[in-house]
Order: structure tokens, then C-alpha cells, then sequence
């Protein structure tokens, strides 16, 4: 005991003091830092735009006419609200996400795993999908309209090809990450090639289906817009195509705002449910 | 009394009298992959044969075609040439009675450690409580009843292993088939590992055919150990460890012990360096 001690105190002895306490820093590759500096830089990042938007706007130095003061902005938001657009453009918008994005998945998911599973329906869909994919999906909007007019179908075809070509792939290649020594030791504990495909393969990409459907959604806001801003006469953002044509800045950003907190809320959604519904699964990104 | 520990080198089988009834038979196995430049010969036509409740081990350099030698058993891949007999019936795919346990961790990542040892007994259908009666018979042997309830994710990679062994005998397999199943681990773990796997083979005397480098693993646990050369694989020698099957950890700092070792030893010495002059052959 007396040993150890004194060991202890030679040694804490010889340490300079410098470098005896010293805090990691915030420059360590891939370190964690202290979280209360880690809220606070995120508080600032949200912090520091609004407070530059305060100043610019509120002080005079912006064109009124291109950046509104924030109370400028919640008090169109108001009005809209009141006018009874807001409500029902959102909807409208909530609605064609979810139909085009759940066509998308419940096609791509099966057929991903088909082409992940199985090189005969790798050969009959990925090239083909690996094609279509590099045409910008804005370049087929007059093709879309020629097919399904400018109704609710062409926003949801629209928001289909958005996600759909780039699902199949991730969630084909998903499955193919699916150790193939999981897949073997099922095979010799007794599974048929069926059981396999149900019983392991399923299950073993769930963890990446739910975050292939996470990014996806994200996608989905964006070819939502697309398909609003070019053809229609409801949903979000359509109400930010109007507002530009009568110059409303401030209706211009009560849009933006909302399509933003709606996009972030979808994540949320996600980021909660992923623990829940997949206990099991190695720790999934934040 | 010394002469009896005496081991054994020989390439010739063993004589028939020693020889437990046979239960697998590899017959001039043999395996070539086809590759850019032509045919890749990983294993030359190999023999060899293991008796009831025996456990076997290979030991070779890396890349001798240990796991492919092992994935043939398992029905995983199929041979260029040969055919493994289990029970006098040829083996044409993976099936149940072959158990497994891989070096990388397989457990069921979704399932408790209870459903992960209950997955063969469920995909051919056995009732629940006959299942439930398994798992628990099995956790309790490999010493983990209490994280019956626990993901793998939970657990560490020796406790990983052990319900990876616990999965694969709840099959009650006619052989079990381990590919470095501690390879991975510390060599802490590994020790105590390997007394579970003799404490285990004690009550269960399971065959097992059993692939590692270690050479002191393939020594304290084996019947007897094949040596394999560097790739192309083939036999180089067998050596009968005659220490029977009550062994105390104590073993392991015997005299006996240590000369089988030494022999071992030796004998892959050589093939490692085959197999470094190969490697720098092809590099430069
Ligand atoms: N599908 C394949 N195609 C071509 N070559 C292969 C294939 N599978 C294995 N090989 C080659 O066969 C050789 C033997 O592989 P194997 O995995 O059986 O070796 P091993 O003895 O188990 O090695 P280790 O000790 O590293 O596990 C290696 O050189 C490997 O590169
Ligand atoms: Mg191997």
C-alpha cells in the first residue's frame, strides 16, 4: 500500500502542470466533445443566421421587399392561416408525399431485395434502373404531363420516379451486404433456401430498409417542390409560387419555414421510431 | 507409462484397430477455383476420416484451404472432385446434421440468445415447449442462462461464440464442424473457451471436425491433428495426441504436451515460410 502511494506521488511529481489537466480540445479527428460545447455550437448555428436576419432586416439595411422582418413573417403566416390556404396547402402536399413515397417503397423494398437475393433479378431490373436514374428528374416532367396530365397523379408519378430508381438500388445493395456467413450458418442449422430468404435474409435488412426510407423521404420533399412549383394550383409549394408572383417575401419564407419544419419533423419521426421498432440493431446514425 | 504418451507421426491412416467406427469420410476431396489466370487449385485430393464422439483438428498455414476443406463438409461448396460420405450417405448440401460455428460472430442479430439456440429446432418445425426445453439445457452448458433475453449486440465476442456452440449442438448434429471458432477472441477467452469445449464434449461427445492455427488449441483439445501444407492444401502429417478425454488444464504445461507441440511446430514451420516466399514471389 505504502508503495503504491508513493509511486503515485512521485509520479504525479513529475508531471507538469500543464499538461496534467488539460481538455481535449475541439479539434480532435473524430473525438468526442464535452456535450454542453457541443449544444452550444448547434444552439449558435440556429442562433446566428436569426440574429443576422434580425439585424439586416429589422435595422433597415434589407429591401423589405426580399428579406421581411421575422415578425413581418409570422404575421403573414397568420393571415394565411386565417385565409385558409395554409391549412389545406399542407395537407394537400402531406398527402402526395406519403402516396408517392409509399408506392415507391412498397415497389422498390420487394424488388430491391428480389435484385439484392437474386442475380437473375439483378440482370432483368438494375441495369435498366442504373440507367434511368442519371436523367434528371426534372427533365422528365413534359413527359410526365403527356402521360398523366397536370392532377394529382402527375405530382405523385413525379415524386414515384424521384425515389423509386434510387430505392431499388440502395435497398438492392442493402441486402447484398447481408453477410453471406448469417445466410450459411442458417443453411446449417437446417433452413430451407426459403426459410433462409424469410427467416434471415428479411429481417437482416430491416436495419438498412428503415434508413434507406429515411433518406428517401428527404428526396421525396424535394421532388415534391419540383412537381409543385412547375404545374398546380395547391400545396406548399405552389403557395410559394404565388406568393413570388405578388411579390410577397414574407408569404415566400412562411413557406420555406414550413417546408423546412416539416422535413425536419419526417426525420424526427424516423430518428425516434428506428430504436423502437429495431431494438436489436447495432447503433444506427443520429 | 511414458511410452504410452508417445506420439504418433505418420501419412498413412491409422491402423483399423484403433480406429473408432468411422463416421465421416472425406474421399479425395479436391478444389480449383477458376480465376483470371487460369484454374486456382486450393486443395489437393484429400483423405482422411474421423471416428464417433473423435474430435479432429486441421492445422495449416493461412490460405491452405482450411475453410474451404470445412465448407466442403458443410455442403457450403461443392468439390472439383471427391465427395464427403456421412454415415455411408454422400453429402450433396448443407443440412442440419452438419452443425457449424464460424470465426465470425452469425448469431441472429434480430433474436434473443434464446431464439438464436431455439433457430433449428423452430425451421424444422419442433414444438415450443420442446424448443424452450433445448434452449435452456444448452444456455445452461455453455454457462449463459442468464442472458437468455439479451441481443447479441449485448453480448461480448467469447459469450458470442458460446451461443454460437450452444445454437449449433441444440440440432443434436451428427458432427460439428468449428472454422477457428475462437480466432477471434483474446487469448484469455480463448483458454477458458476451450475448457468449456472439452467440459461440453465431455457430456455430449460430439464429433467434431475443428480448423485452427493455433497450435496449442489443436493440441489440448484434439484426438488427432492433421497438418496441412501451404496452399495448394494437402495432408502433410497426422499426429494422434494420446491424452485421452479427461484433461485438466494442467496439461497444457506437460512435458508430453510440449514435445506433440514442438512436433507440430516444426512441421508448420516450413509451410509458413512457403507460404511468405510465395507471397513474395508474387509481389515483386
Ligand atoms: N471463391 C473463391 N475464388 C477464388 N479463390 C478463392 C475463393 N475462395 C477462397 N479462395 C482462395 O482459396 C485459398 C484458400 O482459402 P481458405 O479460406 O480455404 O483458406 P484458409 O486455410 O481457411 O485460410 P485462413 O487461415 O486465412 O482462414 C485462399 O488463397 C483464397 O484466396
Ligand atoms: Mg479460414
Amino acid at each position: 500500500m505504502a508503495t503504491i502511494l508513493r509511486i503515485q506521488t512521485k509520479e504525479a511529481a513529475t508531471l507538469r502542470p500543464a499538461a496534467r489537466r488539460r481538455s481535449p480540445g475541439l479539434f480532435q479527428l473524430g473525438e468526442d466533445i464535452p456535450r454542453g460545447a457541443y449544444l452550444m455550437i448547434a444552439a449558435a448555428s440556429f442562433l446566428l443566421p436569426i440574429a443576422l436576419w434580425c439585424f439586416l432586416s429589422y435595422s433597415g439595411r434589407a429591401n423589405a421587399l426580399i428579406l421581411p422582418t421575422p415578425t413581418h413573417m409570422v404575421q403573414a403566416g397568420i393571415e394565411m392561416y386565417r385565409d385558409g390556404d395554409l391549412l389545406p396547402d399542407i395537407k394537400i402536399s402531406v398527402t402526395r408525399i406519403g402516396i408517392g413515397f409509399l408506392l415507391s417503397a412498397v415497389l422498390a423494398i420487394p424488388l430491391g431485395i428480389l435484385m439484392g437475393a437474386y442475380k437473375f433479378a439483378e440482370a432483368a431490373h438494375e441495369p435498366f434502373v442504373g440507367f434511368i436514374r442519371y436523367v434528371p428528374v426534372p427533365a422528365l416532367i413534359p413527359l410526365v404531363m403527356v402521360i398523366a396530365g397536370i392532377d394529382e397523379p402527375a405530382k405523385i408519378l413525379l415524386i414515384f420516379l424521384g425515389t423509386y430508381f434510387q430505392m431499388v438500388l440502395v435497398v438492392a445493395d442493402v441486402t447484398r451486404q447481408v453477410p453471406k456467413d448469417l445466410l450459411n450458418a442458417a443453411r446449417t442449422l437446417g433452413s430451407s433456401r426459403l426459410q433462409v430468404l424469410f427467416n434471415v435474409l428479411l429481417p437482416a435488412t430491416l436495419p438498412g430498409i428503415l434508413d434507406t426510407c429515411r433518406t428517401m423521404i428527404g428526396w421525396a420533399w424535394t421532388y415534391l417542390v419540383i412537381a409543385e412549383v412547375v404545374a398546380t394550383s395547391s400545396g406548399l409549394g405552389y403557395s410559394i409560387m404565388k406568393a413570388q408572383r405578388f411579390s410577397r417575401a414574407d408569404e415566400i419564407f412562411v413557406g420555406i419555414f414550413i417546408l423546412g419544419i416539416l422535413g425536419l419533423a419526417t426525420d424526427m419521426v424516423f430518428k425516434i421510431a428506428q430504436p423502437r421498432l429495431l431494438p436489436w440493431a447495432e447503433a444506427q446514425r443520429s | 507409462m511414458l511410452s504410452q504418451f508417445r506420439s504418433s507421426t505418420r501419412l498413412a491412416a491409422m491402423e483399423p484397430e484403433t480406429m473408432p467406427s468411422p463416421i465421416l469420410s472425406l474421399e479425395k476431396l479436391s478444389k480449383q477455383y477458376p480465376t483470371k489466370s487460369g484454374p486456382l487449385t486450393v486443395l489437393e485430393p484429400t483423405s482422411l476420416t474421423v471416428g464417433v464422439s473423435e474430435l479432429v483438428s486441421i492445422v495449416g498455414p493461412s490460405g491452405c484451404g482450411k475453410s474451404t476443406l470445412l465448407h466442403i463438409v458443410g455442403g457450403l461448396t461443392t468439390p472439383t472432385e471427391g465427395r464427403v460420405m456421412l454415415d455411408g450417405q454422400e453429402v450433396t448440401g448443407p443440412g442440419a446434421e452438419r452443425g457449424m460455428v464460424f470465426q465470425a460472430y452469425t448469431l441472429f442479430p434480430w433474436l434473443t440468445v434464446r431464439q438464436n439456440v431455439q433457430f433449428g429446432p423452430k425451421q424444422r418445425g419442433a414444438k415450443k415447449a420442446e424448443r424452450e426445453e433445448l434452449a435452456d439445457y444448452f444456455l445452461d452448458a455453455v454457462g449463459l442462462h442468464g442472458f437468455r433475453d439479451h441481443f447479441p449486440k449485448q453480448l461480448s465476442g467469447g459469450m458470442r461464440q458460446r451461443v454460437a456452440i450452444a445454437r449449433a449442438l441444440a440440432n443434436s448434429p451428427r458432427i460439428l464442424l468449428m472454422d477457428e471458432p475462437f480466432g477471434a477472441l483474446d487469448a484469455q477467452t480463448r483458454t477458458v473457451m476451450q475448457e468449456l469445449l472439452l467440459n461440453i464434449r465431455s457430456k455430449e461427445r460430439t464429433t467434431t471436425l475443428f480448423i485452427t492455427h493455433d497450435i496449442d488449441e489443436a493440441v489440448f483439445l484434439s484426438d488427432r491433428i492433421f497438418v496441412m501444407t501451404a496452399r495448394p492444401g494437402r495432408l502433410k502429417a497426422e499426429i494422434a495426441v494420446p491424452f485421452g478425454s479427461d484433461r485438466s488444464p494442467d496439461l497444457r504445461t506437460s512435458a508430453e504436451f510440449f514435445q506433440i507441440r514442438a512436433q507440430i511446430y516444426d512441421l508448420l514451420h516450413s509451410e509458413g515460410q512457403a507460404v511468405v516466399d510465395a507471397e513474395i514471389a508474387a509481389g515483386s
